[in-house]
């Protein structure tokens, strides 16, 4: 089912919690709403499910109106943040009760009902617990009970409002990975909210990036990390370096040096911000042409890559991640003398920096695209 | 048994520290508040005989003011658990100008010396009072009469009602009611299949309580009722009127048979209640 969301608005009282919101998902897909607490992800969510109506604007579940329509007549599985299990019903009942609710003339009969549920639990891994309590079942167990739930009544779509956010590290990671080989199973239209990047890089399809009410922007994870719309969607993709700088003639000028920067050509002169992903800086023991010079105030070496934080001349601490390998080679340590250089930065205006109580747009920008020459390193000395 | 079992062995330190202390005061409070009274009233009527008390308990008049307290305080606290429950709801789940009075009012039951509460409404209901006036042209008659009992029990058991659903509806998700709707569900299966289950045991505790505290009523009552033996005598009224009497033993009597009964029906109340969270 495909579904097209035209001029969403929705409004509490003064207080604008979605602007005009466009957005269409493709028959099967699995889309990522992220964004941070209070951006309207949601919300927006809540409106496609129909479990509240916008103040403005329609939504089409391939080509028909929903808004005014029913949750009865929608059929969309939701799994709710806090599963929202029947505490007094067994796991068994939990399921079956999607199937026992329906009209009498739709309700399938007594041994089918059993036939369905017992196949979903199957599904979802939890065929030995029917008979359990929702309280006696653990955090991810209670989570797919409710996405079982879901799924018992053959749902058009499917919604998760945070479905991980309240359970542990491991258990997210292997429920997550669950999710998606039960999607790609299915083929079930999906659409989750999560407020952690990670998360929906790893699991959706295509990732729309919310702020304040507004969509940032649209599409796959490798393009968005990659290519971060704006300033708000940079740092909210991950850890990220941050350098003033300022724009001269589509150049980033920094204290140490120039860099060309051709995605900015359209942009006007001003106070700019540079981004830099932690792995995208190189570093060298010696000196290096167009390098700053920086002292290791601090290595963690557990993990695939190590993190190293060096301090700047002025004082700035800059975090780093370098492959295990490298940092032997480097034989880095608390103290030791760097010169570090990035290998691929972003600039963006100092007005489309993220703040408080404005909206982010990129000025003389659309979606950002690949330059067509490599980035050139930065501050050259 | 398994209480037995926790505290045979050697246990180890708990970090709820003075179990043993403290069940020892509450056993020996309890002893001392409740258990004694009851037991000297249970010793009372021993004077009588097995049959003396017998003979006592099942004189025609005595069986009629069981039958009168104990069906006036079932029906009033049914008529209690429905409508409690409403007002409860409402409470909760809308807010409108006025609410915190009405929260308030709710109480006043509590606080009303019962004979006044019994004055008023007798005045409502008497066949010239403001209720009793529309109500005698339809051929129903409140004051001085069995109904007059249960109109007089319903308002003084509301609040038991009410303050025991209230906090848990609070606490019931909102969540829960939209994933029965996502799901399909009508309103009115949401609220049969999912919100009354979830609610069950507390509006059970509220019956209960309402119904102890109909059974024991009496000064609200007398006034209302009429009391007139074999129709509109409640057995607390029987047990003073005894008591004046100088029948102690014979009014004691009527008490035991009165505790035993609350006790039987609290007992199941209570089990019930065990049954419903056990699965």
């Amino acid at each position: 089912m495909n579904i097209e969301i035209k001029d969403i608005q929705k409004r509490f009282g003064d207080f604008v919690a979605l602007h005009q919101i466009n957005l269409a998902i493709a028959q099967g897909e699995l889309l990522a709403l992220l964004g941070p607490s209070g951006s309207g992800k949601t919300t927006l969510l809540r409106i496609i499910a129909g479990l509240e109506q916008p103040t403005s604007g329609s939504i089409l579940f391939g080509g028909d109106d929903l808004v005014g329509q029913s949750l009865r007549e929608r059929k969309i599985g939701f799994v709710f943040q806090h599963y929202a299990l029947f505490r007094h019903m067994t796991v068994f009942e939990n399921v079956a009760f999607g199937l026992r609710v329906k009209r009498r003339a739709e309700r399938p009969a007594e041994a089918e009902i059993g036939k369905r549920v017992r196949r979903l639990l199957d599904l979802v891994q939890l065929g030995p617990f029917g008979g359990r309590y929702p309280s006696q079942l653990s955090g991810g167990q209670r989570q797919r009970v409710a996405l079982a739930r879901a799924l018992a009544i053959g749902p058009r779509v499917l919604m998760l409002d945070e479905p991980f956010g309240a359970l542990d590290a491991k258990v997210r990671k292997e429920l997550r990975r669950w999710l998606r080989g039960l999607h790609d199973e299915m083929g079930l239209t999906s659409v989750f909210v999560t407020h952690d990047q990670e998360e929906a890089l790893e699991l959706a399809d295509r990732v729309v990036i919310m702020n304040q009410g507004r969509i940032e922007q649209i599409g796959s994870p490798d393009y968005v990390y990659e290519h971060p719309a704006s300033a708000f969607a940079y740092e909210f993709l991950g850890n990220v370096n941050r350098f003033e700088c300022a724009i001269r003639n589509g150049q980033a000028v920094f204290a140490g040096g120039t860099i060309s920067v051709p995605e900015n050509a359209n942009t006007g002169d001003g106070p700019a911000i540079a981004y830099v992903r932690p792995h995208d800086i190189e570093v060298f023991t010696g000196p290096t042409a167009a390098a700053l010079a920086a002292t290791v105030s601090y290595i963690s070496a557990a993990g695939p890559l190590a993190k190293v934080e060096v301090a700047a001349a002025d004082g700035r601490l800059i975090e780093i991640e370098l492959a295990r390998p490298m940092l032997r080679a480097l034989a880095l340590k608390v103290g030791s003398l760097v010169h570090i250089r990035a290998r691929k930065a972003r600039v963006f205006r100092r007005d489309a920096e993220p703040s408080p109580g404005e909206t982010h747009s990129i000025r003389g920008e659309g979606r950002y695209s690949e330059p067509a020459t490599p980035p050139a390193p930065m501050w050259h000395i | 048994m398994r209480v037995f079992a926790r505290f045979l062995p050697r246990r180890a330190p708990s970090v709820l520290p003075g179990f043993g202390p403290a069940l020892g005061f509450a056993l020996a409070y309890l002893s001392i508040i409740v258990l004694m009274p009851l037991a000297a009233l249970v010793l009372r009527p021993a004077e009588l005989g097995f049959s003396g008390f017998v003979a006592v308990v099942t004189q025609p008049r005595v069986l009629a003011a069981l039958r009168l307290s104990f069906g006036a305080s079932l029906i009033a606290a049914a008529i209690n658990a429905v409508f409690g429950m409403i007002v409860a709801w409402v409470l909760v789940r809308y807010s409108f100008p006025g609410k915190r009075l009405v929260d308030a009012l709710v109480d006043l039951p509590f606080a009303l010396p019962t004979a006044v509460a019994g004055v008023a409404l007798t005045a409502l209901y008497a066949p010239n009072g403001w209720i009793g006036r529309l109500l005698q042209p339809l051929g129903i008659e409140v004051a001085f009469t069995p109904l007059g009992v249960v109109v007089a029990l319903v308002f003084i058991g509301l609040p038991f009602v009410v303050r025991t659903v209230q906090p848990v509806l609070q606490d019931l998700d909102r969540e829960v009611e939209e994933a029965a709707a996502s799901l399909g569900a009508s309103r009115w299966q949401t609220i049969v299949r999912v919100i009354l289950p979830a609610i069950l045991p507390a509006l059970l505790t509220g019956f209960a309580l309402a119904l102890a505290r109909g059974v024991g009523e009496y000064g609200s009552v007398i006034f209302i009722a009429g009391n007139m033996p074999l129709v509109s005598e409640i057995a607390p009224l029987l047990i003073v009127i005894k008591l004046e009497q100088y029948d102690y033993a014979g009014a004691a009597a009527v008490g035991v048979a009165m505790l035993s009964i609350s006790f039987v029906m609290l007992l199941i109340l209570n089990l019930l209640q065990r049954w419903h969270r056990g699965h």
